[in-house]
């Protein structure tokens, strides 16, 4: 009994540290804009709900790259699988805007997948390669000047619009982060999963098809950068160059934070989830700071190496 | 005597594609080029290789211990910012101060002149190579994973690139900018050697490029006693097989740690070019993680396996140059430079999956799993 | 009683040595000594603690009890390479090489020869060649990669690596096993020098004619313990292999049926593969335990893994109930009813971290699914049966496998299985590492499970438990099936002969095959 409140421990302390640390962030920013500006935007509600309609995107992205994170690989052509995604779904327009920019995802998950899986070329590689020919399609695609064509406006209601005063995007959002939750938790494939990020080699040896789990959890990833790239392009109304550079490290850096293990098999989709909302808080008290990028890179590196030696020196006691 | 060379090109064959690779693509660039061959062509494509090689150097050494390093741009890109302050060759010298959150803290005069700028580069150097230590110290003291580790530290050195030099600016001394980014008889006009470079025997060797010719020193001079030192053959046998360096009483920490310094000190080296040859420091985000994704390219080009153990960082010079020559390849042709990541892309999957037809060989298929 | 106790001159003396590992011993009070200029074997059966006895001595593991010491002076290694700075230097039957390094780098790789501060690539180059010539094997190249090299090869290399450190004492555990006959010769000819220069031999070998040809002492371990110690000529073949079988064994296996064989479950025809599978046939019925015998290595498992569906290339012939079989993937031949319990339980098993229910669940989540979701009562059902049918003490199937017990592991590995209701079962040394006890109940349940229709294949390394349990055991040697013993047949010596590939006579006479 006390092994399984320790393997809980596990697993929980770097949410619950996160969550902590959230806390601070509020704390910490709210304490700066009553001195200055004597206000708490922070803690309204609607300010939250904005800050979190951004943050969609990026948790979208995240739950993506936890599933591939979780079986040990990593996924490095998000950036362009989301602007790729984009641009097809604005200038395919009309009602197949959507499946044509998720369909492109979940082809170039599949493509990685087939990489790494029976090629057994390294993740980091193969991903990085697919994510230069993404970006060389999609250049010589538009000529390497923005898109002139834009949104349709079901991706625009999706990504912008607001039902009872909650953002789309928030639904989207809540609706992939139960999807995962449920597949990750009460399908054969979640455990499949789990098990080849422990040990790929026993997983395999207990007969469980792991190159086609693999497959399919790129195929995920693809589809998650894809549908965060549609929601993007609806809220900016249109696609437009690199839209998808800035999501690859905070996605990963948001995993992480909530605890995934790097190297696979461990992790919640809670911290992921944590790990967004975090890193989205953490930029927006950096932007009502008005701290220059220099600041933010400086303070997000050293945040993450922060937390990781926080986890660590717990692990090394429970060990 | 035949039977070795056998054996040394049969264990490098990865570095003699690359090579070869390189030979070909290279002499049909310059049969297609209207100034091909010429020293100025030359000169040219040195400049814009060197600031690349230097990067997959760097990251090769990582690589080499199993590890990772995803900062090797950012490191580049800090220590080009410090030196468009350090290498300004004012002749009466640099005041140095520092702005920070409004305070304005005087840190004394930099020396101008000659000694200026040496100083100013062996400091930029140093500030690489402490990078580097530090991600070395992250990983093996803090039990980070290389990958994540130099993810983070990484985004801290581009935070101190970008808090030098918000706005690309900034200036290099306008004859170390010339001496290193032409030919040697350039470089011996503009320091007053061997009579301006007019001397007799020098001739035959005055049309070479500098950056080449540091390409080569630094090779030479760096590389190749590293990897004959008793710690550079430890980076070898810690990506090999840990355990069993463990087992020959290898010192595994201190390896880890040199690799990774190493990989600061190479990157800051393609920094200071990269900032001497544009006469500016420029926190280019983007470009940091360009130059960091096309080095692990390179690594990969060059023929360094990804599971580390075995490779070379002259075969990522070369990677690097294959790379590079490519995008030359769409200048000559005419083609749409739009079409170049495509290229560089599909180039590099080829050249992965290629590596990976291996895997149908193996009979054992738990030993993919190893 | 023809025994010779450790003497004042004794270079290396250990005396009440014993180690644990988990709760199970491995070594108990040893006493033991060499002295240099001796080729001294060491001799048991697998499990009798030679590898423990050694690794102490080379500094691997540190004993929990008993003290050692090195020409009088009393010593503790800390560390392999504090054991070499001795003097103390060990040929491991794994191998220590790098494999992406040259022959040469490996040699040298503790001390290489440096100039100016580096590494002095030819004088490394020099040392390499003059050490392999001194083993006689000039052929290798010290330029090549040890991954390049064939096994026995790399065998070599190991060995000249070890003699670059100037050993006093020079530990070989099974280094001739893979060498061909040609270089066991050069080897003897290496340790014959070696001992007239005054350096202490350890030589451990299943091969007994070695052990006859080179040995001027041996001492026999058994069960952990030092048992005797003789000189050269004092005991006939016949009175090792009598020594190290001992008396002392008293474990309960339960009764064998008297019946027949029921319809053949699987049979095999000349199953070849890589060299390391040699024209393998063998027949399985339905409510038969048939048991892989012989010395490490000689195959067994690779036999297992090529029924597994592990390995590509293999020929000839699987057929399952009449049905020819060609299972390319554990998950195919899971799905043909075939399950195997792997060699090593924590990287091939189990998923340590994970939960004792998800490894439990993890071979069959198919069957306890309802559509892609997991039917979580019937798991936790299938989860509750499988732990109350094997027995295994755990406090809550949410805890991590990691915190059973060896024995208990085991039988997650197997329950696993079971929860797929498999009709042949493969099982590599399930009993590897585990207590008496759990060993018991493990026996108890293949019986169980052939008497139910199962058929089962098990390798075991323990010659006591093949007889015990198998109604058939089949001894390999070299990738060939040598001999199948049934009924009468099976016994300690015979087992041992055919391991040993050497005919033991009724009169107690040893005839070379």
């Amino acid at each position: 009994m006390n092994s399984a409140s320790l393997s809980l421990s596990r697993d929980d302390r770097p949410i619950l540290i996160a969550a902590l640390f959230i806390l601070v962030i509020l704390a910490a920013g709210t304490v700066y804009t009553f001195a200055r500006f004597g206000s708490a935007p922070l803690l309204s509600p609607t300010y939250l709900l904005q800050q979190l309609q951004i943050g969609a995107f990026l948790g979208v992205v995240a739950a993506g790259m936890m599933i591939v994170i979780l079986i040990g690989q990593i996924d490095l052509s998000v950036p362009w699988t989301l602007a790729a995604a984009a641009m097809m779904a604005t200038s395919i327009g009309g009602p197949l805007a959507i499946p044509v920019g998720l369909a492109i995802g979940l082809l170039v998950g599949l493509v990685n997948g087939i990489g790494v899986a029976y090629l057994r070329v390294p993740s980091m590689i193969f991903t990085l390669g697919v994510n230069a020919v993404m970006r060389g399609l999609m250049v010589a695609h538009t000529g390497g000047y923005a898109p002139q064509t834009a949104a349709t406006d079901l991706m625009r209601t999706l990504a912008s619009d607001r039902t009872l005063g909650i953002p789309h995007a928030l639904f989207v959002w809540a609706a992939v982060s139960v999807l995962v939750v449920v597949m990750l938790q009460r399908t054969a494939l979640g455990r499949y999963i789990y098990a080849i990020g422990n040990k790929e080699a026993a997983a395999y040896l207990a007969g469980v098809d792991t190159r086609r789990v693999t497959v399919i959890c790129f195929v995920i990833c693809g589809g998650a950068a894809a549908l965060a790239g549609v929601l993007l392009a609806g809220y900016s109304t249109k696609a437009y160059q690199g839209m998808g550079d800035a999501y690859l490290l905070p996605a990963i850096a948001a995993v992480v934070i909530g605890g995934t293990n790097i190297l696979g098999g461990r992790g919640r989709y809670l911290g992921t989830l944590i790990g967004v909302v975090l890193i989205v808080l953490l930029n927006s008290v950096l932007s009502i700071m008005e701290m220059p990028e220099a600041g933010r890179q400086v303070i997000y590196g050293l945040v993450i190496i922060f937390m990781l030696l926080v986890y660590g020196r717990g692990e090394r006691v429970v060990s | 005597m035949l039977d070795d060379v056998a054996i040394k090109v049969r264990q490098n064959v990865g570095i003699v594609t690359a090579v070869l690779l390189f030979s070909i693509l290279y002499v049909l660039y310059n049969l297609a080029h209207p100034r091909g061959f010429s020293s100025a062509v030359l000169v040219q494509n040195g400049n814009e290789i060197f600031a690349l090689a230097m990067v997959a150097m760097a990251q090769t050494v990582p690589v080499l211990a199993s590890g990772l390093d995803l900062s090797v741009g950012a490191v580049m890109t800090m220590v080009g910012c410090f030196a468009s302050y350090l290498l300004t060759g004012a002749a009466a010298g640099a005041p140095l101060h520092l702005d920070i959150f409004g305070l304005h803290l005087a840190l004394g005069t930099f020396p101008g002149g000659i000694t200026g700028i040496l100083l100013g580069i062996v400091l930029c150097l140093a500030i690489g190579t402490a990078a580097g230590f530090i991600n070395g110290c992250v990983v093996v003291y803090g039990r980070i994973q290389p990958i994540i580790a130099t993810l983070a530290t990484g985004a801290v050195y581009i935070g101190i690139a970008l808090f030098l030099r918000p706005t690309p600016g900034g200036k290099i001394d306008e004859d170390l900018n010339w001496a290193l980014t032409n030919s040697l008889g350039d470089f011996a006009a503009t320091v007053h050697i061997f009579d301006d470079g007019a001397a007799g025997w020098f001739a035959p060797i005055a049309w070479i490029p500098v950056p080449f010719v540091l390409i080569v020193l630094i090779a030479l001079l760096v590389w190749v006693p590293f990897r004959r030192s008793v710690l550079g053959r430890a980076v070898y046998a810690v990506g090999s097989a840990e355990g069993a360096a463990y087992m020959s009483g290898l010192p595994i920490d201190r390896a880890k740690i040199a690799a990774f310094t190493l990989a600061g000190f190479f990157a800051g080296c393609g920094g200071l070019f990269l900032a001497i040859q544009t006469s500016s420091g420029n926190a280019d985000i983007p470009q940091a993680g360009a130059y960091t994704l096309n080095s692990i390219a390179s690594v990969v080009i060059g023929g360094t396996s990804l599971l580390g153990g075995t490779g070379s960082a002259i075969g990522s010079i070369f990677g690097a140059m294959v790379l590079r020559v490519i995008s030359f390849f769409f200048r000559i042709f005419d083609i749409a430079p739009l079409l170049q990541p495509l290229f560089e892309g599909l180039i590099l999957l080829a050249a992965v999956s290629i590596g990976a037809l291996g895997v149908l060989r193996v009979k054992n298929t738990l030993e993919l799993f190893r | 009683m023809p025994s010779v106790p450790p003497t004042q001159q004794a270079f290396l003396a250990l005396s009440g040595i014993s180690k644990r590992y988990a709760g199970v011993r491995a070594l108990e009070g040893v006493d033991f000594a060499c002295e240099r200029g001796k080729i001294h074997a060491v001799l048991g059966e697998n499990g009798a603690g030679k590898s423990t006895l050694i690794k102490i001595i080379a500094g691997v593991v540190q004993p929990d009890a008993g003290t050692m010491r090195l020409a009088g002076n009393e010593v503790s290694f800390a560390s392999p390479s504090a054991a070499n700075a001795a003097g103390v230097v060990c040929i491991f039957q794994e191998l220590s090489l790098m494999p992406d390094l040259s022959v040469a780098d490996n040699i040298s790789i503790a001390s290489p020869p440096r100039r100016f501060g580096l590494i002095d690539a030819r004088a490394q180059r020099r040392r390499a060649e003059a050490l392999l010539a001194e083993i006689g094997c000039e052929d290798v190249n010290p330029l090549m990669r040890a991954r390049d090299l064939p096994l026995s090869r790399r065998q070599i290399v190991e060995i000249a690596k070890a003699l670059g450190k100037k050993p006093q004492l020079l530990i070989l555990d099974e280094a001739t096993s893979a060498l061909t006959s040609a270089d066991v010769e050069k080897v003897y000819a290496m340790l014959a020098r070696l001992k007239s220069e005054g350096v202490a031999i350890l030589y451990i070998s299943h091969r007994m004619h070695e052990v006859e040809a080179l040995a001027d002492r041996a001492s026999v371990f058994r069960n952990g313990r030092h048992i005797e110690t003789f000189d050269k000529g004092m005991r006939s073949t016949a009175d090792i292999v009598q020594l190290m079988i001992g008396r002392d064994i008293a474990t309960q296996y339960p009764p064998k049926p008297a019946r027949k064989a029921g319809r053949p479950m699987l049979a095999l025809e000349n199953l070849s593969w890589e060299g390391r599978l040699d024209r393998i046939s063998l027949r399985i019925g339905a409510g038969q335990i048939v048991g892989l015998g012989g010395l490490d290595g000689q195959g067994q498992k690779s036999l297992l893994l090529a029924l597994f569906g592990v390995l590509r290339g293999v020929s000839g012939r699987v057929m399952v109930e009449d049905r020819e079989v060609r299972a390319g993937s554990p998950a195919a031949a899971k799905a043909v009813g075939i399950a195997l319990v792997p060699e090593d339980r924590k990287t091939e098993g189990l998923m340590l971290p994970m939960s004792i229910a998800d490894n439990l669940a993890i071979a069959s989540l198919g069957a306890i699914s309802t559509g892609p979701f997991v039917d979580s009562a019937k798991e936790d059902a299938a989860v509750k049966r499988a732990i109350a049918r094997l027995q295994i003490k755990i406090g809550a199937p949410t805890d991590p496998v990691s915190t059973l017990s060896g024995g208990n592991q085991q039988k997650v590995v197997l329950a696993k299985w079971l929860m797929t209701d498999p009709r042949i079962i493969l099982l590599n040394d399930p009993t590897r590492g585990i207590d008496v006890g759990t060993k018991q109940e493990l026996y108890r349940l293949m019986r169980e499970l052939a008497d139910q229709g199962a058929a089962i294949l098990f390798y075991s390394t323990d010659y006591d438990e093949l007889i015990g349990c198998c109604d058939r055991v089949a001894i390999m040697y070299d990738g060939r099936i040598v001999r199948e013993l049934e009924g009468s047949e099976l016994t300690e010596t015979n087992i041992i002969a055919s391991a040993l590939n050497i005919d033991a006579t009724a009169d107690g006479g040893v005839a070379h095959a």
